[in-house]
């Protein structure tokens, strides 16, 4: 097995471009464990950790982007603005996985319990790819992201990072699993008030082959909020009613299965509760800002 | 290696672990740390089926692959073909069928464990698969596949005492399950095999018993004991997963083939299945009553999942039955236990060993009866409990400290913990912790209390002694003890203590303690929570010899030549059961009470455990931080199996062999323990130190679960408890 440490993303570029085969490898965190498992055996691995530009991330126009290498550790502590991010990188693994495991890693495996794919889905984020040949790319996650662990990513390309529009409104993320810390995700929910263009976004993890979008609940809940006036005034109370049916329109968006982890009643069991209280702790924050 | 101890510290001081330093520096040398040059590596091919009859095994080309060094299948193994610790049941190897999935087929050695790996997928086994019984109580049925050709029973017995069909005021009724659990000790299994100038063979290896491995593995390499060498090396955890044999015939079989030096270590996938586990059970069991809450009649029926192979089924079941009514004085009982051969994965010890499955039941049925009483559970069991002198549904009366009451008490006057309101907390502290699911949403308190009982040392007529070597002599530092045992320290800490036993006894601080091997005779088991009694007396009876014999010569400074002893200890000796169960089967008990307080997230069944409180019976405690070590250790791994511990089987097929989702509890999960150490001193047992390492293991799980219970109102009859049963689901 050829191991190469290319000192630049450039120079990463042009050994993806000439060893297509090569896998790429940030944190290793998940990489590693298929390589012990034996269930991965690469002709040759490309270390991308000296690759300085994939590790930063900026703010710009408007819109936000978040480099493939960028680490959950970093993202706890250098981006407190981004909260449903931040909840999502706090509930993956360990810290010793924190201080390893990146976002672009996270949509490299993905798998649909990736816990930062939730957060970036609710984003609206695209993915960014790049190779030496083509140059840049940029895509919807959920045509990136086209099935359990496999993603639209040419031989060539290397992930750069995600990017999105920045939202203005509160939200959370919330990760169920059946231990209380460094635990696969069973059902994970993050939802996003945006308050410019007045809709809730709800993405899913771990209920489905992929990321899922909630789309008839957004709309559910976005129009009733629009036709009770609750999105000019955030003192309007949402009804029970609308909750609830906001809850259950989420909890049949959910495609689950069962599986050693969780049976498939109790993920959409999930789901529907933490729908129920993700968008009550938004809309109570929306009454006391402390997103601005 | 041999480790010097120069600290001051005798009987009843913390002393500092002897090897706690090297561990926590990361210097400490485990088993899977072994090397020696020109060393080849094993590896073993394991059957995917439960059940199958082999066909045939072509190994032609694995032994062409690169690298490779031998490989061998149960034809090659020289003498007995067959091992286990009660009944030599196993094969070394499968011969003609397989009976569960991960049963070794075949080794390899090859020049590195990634060509050893690879070998193994160039051996081609035609398999015919049969069907298998994966059902402990399909096992039981007429039209069952069999296991083995004798039948599915590995063992039933029945305890009958005073009259089982005794009336009472009051009944409960209930069954109860526990699943499978794994030691998941963080060393994986692994050890050296060395062909020596003899003809014979040196093995290090991390085990349990290092003699008990000499007795299955002399036999089936065809050689003599005397040509079978066994050297202790660094242990990374036990709990009963090192009792049975598993790499060490295999590194053996391969040095003797090769020449060369062999090293085996296990992966944690391997791990899982070169090991036994924890018996699942089925529980059934009656409770009668008087109005004023005196137990009079228990019936029982328990049933354990033995898998494939007898290990140490007959003992496990054993236990669980004699145990079955409790710790409480009963007049009338009917234990009935059964332990059932399926195409599982063999099981066999684990703390607690039979005791908790039982645990889990009879305290569940003590909260029933407490509430169709109308009575304060805490209240029902101290109204019951035995003490010294109560007789056993065995008939075997308790002659040693049998201070449950004490226990019980101790818990009382705890005061619970403060409830902190949920919106001023850490999310983290929640039920779901590091999920953020909740700001303390549909959040419930509940409280449990279980006490329980297990044996100390081997029960039903085995006579489980330790053998001690002591000498002392005299250089120019002064005077220094040396002690050789073949007791292992599997991370219990028996070096610690037998270093404190020497330094009480014979007044030396300069202690050095020789690394275990057969030279010296067994020192038996670590495990039963027995080594502190049985090594710990025999080096106290070899330092009692060696300090008559240094008076005879006038004393210490006087001391001209080195002065030695060989001791050995055993306990008093017990009876096997008759037909009615009843005789005098365990040497003594040591007894444990606990409460847990948990939260229960109840739209989500997640879980919290608040706080747990032990009190148990300890004797004395030679090491108070080391018991309280135990103690800690065992809740936590009485907490596992009450909330998500369990070795997850579909069709006799392991889902979860990993850490990925066989889920230990993380420091999150696990609260702190507050300890109460209760000192009875123990009559016949060196300094009255009870076996220190299960009782917490007993009664957690059982406490857990009751305050789960109390918590959601559900039954919850199964542990682990999942967040299904505790929505309702
Ligand atoms: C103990 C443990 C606990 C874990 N807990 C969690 C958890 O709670 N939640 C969770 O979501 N995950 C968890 N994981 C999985 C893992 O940590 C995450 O998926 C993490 O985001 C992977 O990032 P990495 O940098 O380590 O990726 P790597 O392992 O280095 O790579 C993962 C995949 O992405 C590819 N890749 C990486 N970077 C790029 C790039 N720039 N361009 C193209 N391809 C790339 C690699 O080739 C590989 O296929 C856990 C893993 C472990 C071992």
């Amino acid at each position: 097995m050829d191991v190469f440490l290319p000192r630049s993303l450039e120079e990463a570029l042009a050994m993806k471009a000439e060893r297509p085969e090569a896998v790429p490898l940030a944190g290793g965190t998940d990489l590693m464990v298929e390589l012990n498992f034996g269930r991965l055996r690469p002709p040759a691995i490309i270390d991308l950790t000296r690759a300085a530009e994939l590790a930063t991330h900026r703010q710009e126009d408007g819109h936000v982007f978040l480099g493939a290498g960028v680490t959950y550790a970093a993202i706890v502590n250098e981006l407190p603005g981004f909260k449903p991010l931040v909840q999502a990188s706090r509930s993956v693994g360990s810290p010793q996985i924190r201080h390893r495991g990146t976002v672009g890693g996270n949509l490299g495996t993905a798998s649909p319990a990736g816990d930062a794919l939730p957060v970036l889905a609710a984003y609206d984020a695209e993915v960014v790819l790049r190779s030496q040949a083509r140059g840049e790319r940029s895509m919807p996650w959920h045509a990136f992201l086209m099935g359990p662990k496999k993603t639209a990513i040419a031989p060539d390309e290397l992930i750069v990072g995600a990017r999105w529009a920045r939202i203005r409104g509160p939200g959370s993320f919330s990760k169920i699993g059946t231990r209380n810390a460094m635990v696969i995700a069973v059902a994970g929910l993050c939802l996003v008030i945006d308050e410019d263009h007045r809709r809730v976004n709800v993405a899913l993890g771990s209920v489905g082959p992929t990321i899922i979008r909630a789309t008839p609940a957004e709309e559910q809940i976005s129009s009733a909020m629009a036709s009770s006036g609750a999105w000019q005034d955030p003192s309007t109370a949402v009804s029970e009613q609308v909750i609830d049916e906001f809850a259950e329109l989420v909890a049949s968006a959910a495609r689950p299965l069962d599986d050693v982890r969780g049976t498939a009643a109790y993920r959409r069991h999930g789901c529907r509760v933490l729908a129920r209280r993700s968008l009550a702790w938004a809309l109570s924050e929306r009454r006391l800002p402390t997103w601005l | 290696m041999s480790i010097d101890i120069r600290r001051k510290g005798g009987v009843g001081e913390s002393v500092r672990r002897v090897d706690g330093v090297p561990k926590v520096r990361g210097e400490f040398e485990y088993a899977s740390d072994l090397r020696r040059d020109g060393m080849l590596h094993g590896a073993t091919l394991r059957s995917p089926h439960p059940h199958a009859r082999i066909v045939s095994i072509d190994i032609a080309a694995a032994i062409a692959a690169p690298g490779v060094r031998a490989v061998l299948t149960h034809a090659d193994v020289p003498g007995k073909k067959t091992f286990g610790l009660d009944v030599q049941d196993q094969p070394v190897l499968a011969i003609d069928v397989v009976r569960y999935a991960g049963e070794p087929v075949a080794i390899v050695a090859a020049e590195d464990p990634e060509l050893a790996r690879a070998a193994l997928k160039q051996i081609d086994v035609n398999y015919e698969v049969l069907t298998p019984v994966t059902d402990m109580e399909r096992a039981l049925e007429p039209n069952s596949p069999s296991v083995h050709p004798q039948g599915n029973i590995v063992r039933t017995l029945q305890v009958v005492h005073g009259d089982p069909n005794a009336s009472a005021d009051v009944w409960v009724e209930g069954s109860y399950e526990t699943g499978m659990q794994d030691q998941a000790p963080l060393g994986p299994e692994a050890g050296l095999a060395v062909p020596a100038a003899d003809g014979g063979v040196e093995l290090f290896i991390a085990t349990q018993w290092l003699h008990a491995d000499l007795e299955q593995l002399a036999p089936c390499l065809g050689l003599p004991a005397e040509k079978v060498r066994l050297h202790l090396s660094g242990v990374g955890g036990a709990f009963g997963a090192r009792e049975d044999v598993s790499m060490q015939i295999h590194a053996c079989l391969l040095a003797l083939r090769t020449g060369r030096p062999v090293k085996m270590s296990y992966g944690r996938q391997e791990s899982f299945y070169g090991h036994v586990h924890r018996h699942p059970s089925r529980v059934w069991m009656r409770h009668g009553a008087r109005r004023d809450g005196t137990l009079v009649n228990v019936q029982a029926r328990l049933l354990v999942d033995g898998g494939a192979y007898t290990s140490t089924s007959p003992a496990v079941i054993g236990n669980a039955t004699t145990f079955a009514a409790g710790p409480y004085e009963v007049a009338n009982a009917r234990l009935e236990g059964t332990a059932v051969f399926t195409n599982n994965p063999p099981c066999g010890a684990m703390r607690g060993f039979g005791a908790v499955q039982a645990c889990f039941a009879y305290e569940a049925q003590m909260d029933k009866l407490a509430m169709a009483l109308g009575l304060d559970p805490l209240e029902l069991r101290l109204k019951n409990a035995v003490k010294t002198g109560s007789v056993l549904p065995t008939g075997q009366p308790i002659i040693g400290a049998a201070p449950v009451r004490e226990c019980l008490l101790r818990l009382q006057d705890l005061p619970l913990p403060a409830e902190e309101p949920p919106l001023d907390r850490d999310p983290m502290l929640l039920p779901g912790g590091a999920g953020n699911v909740g700001h303390g949403e549909a959040l419930k308190r509940g409280v449990g209390v279980a006490v329980g009982y297990k044996n100390l040392a081997y029960s039903e007529g085995f006579d489980d002694s330790s053998e001690a070597w002591v000498r002392v002599s005299v250089d120019r530092e002064g005077p220094m003890a040396e002690v050789k045992t073949a007791a292992v320290d599997v991370g219990q800490g028996i070096d610690t203590i037998v270093a404190q036993i020497v330094r009480t006894e014979l007044g030396i601080d300069r202690v050095l303690i020789r690394q275990p091997d057969t030279s010296i005779g067994s020192a038996g088991s670590s495990s039963a929570s027995r080594q502190t009694m049985m090594t710990g007396g025999a080096v106290q009876l070899a330092c009692q010899a060696v300090r008559a014999e240094i008076d005879a010569q006038g004393g210490m400074p006087e001391l001209r030549r080195p002065v030695e002893a060989t001791r050995v200890f055993h306990h008093r000796p017990t009876g096997k059961l008759d037909a009615n169960g009843q005789g005098d089967p365990h040497v003594s008990f040591a007894f444990g009470a606990a409460r847990a307080v948990v939260e229960v997230d109840t739209d989500l069944g997640l879980v919290r455990v608040v706080q747990l409180a032990v009190a148990q019976d300890v004797g004395r405690a030679l090491n108070p931080q080391s018991v309280m070590g135990q103690i800690e250790g065992g809740s936590a791994q009485g907490l596992g199996l009450a909330l998500m511990e369990e070795v997850a089987l579909v069709d006799g097929q392991v889902k979860n062999a990993s850490f990925t989702d066989y889920l230990l509890p993380t420091i999150l999960d696990m609260p702190p323990v507050v300890c109460e150490l209760v000192e009875e001193p123990e009559p016949g047992l060196p300094y009255g130190a009870k076996g220190v390492g299960e009782p917490s293991t007993v009664v957690v799980p059982a406490a857990v679960v009751a305050a789960l219970r109390h918590a959601t109102g559900r039954e919850l009859r199964r542990a682990p408890v999942k967040p299904d049963d505790l929505v309702g689901l």
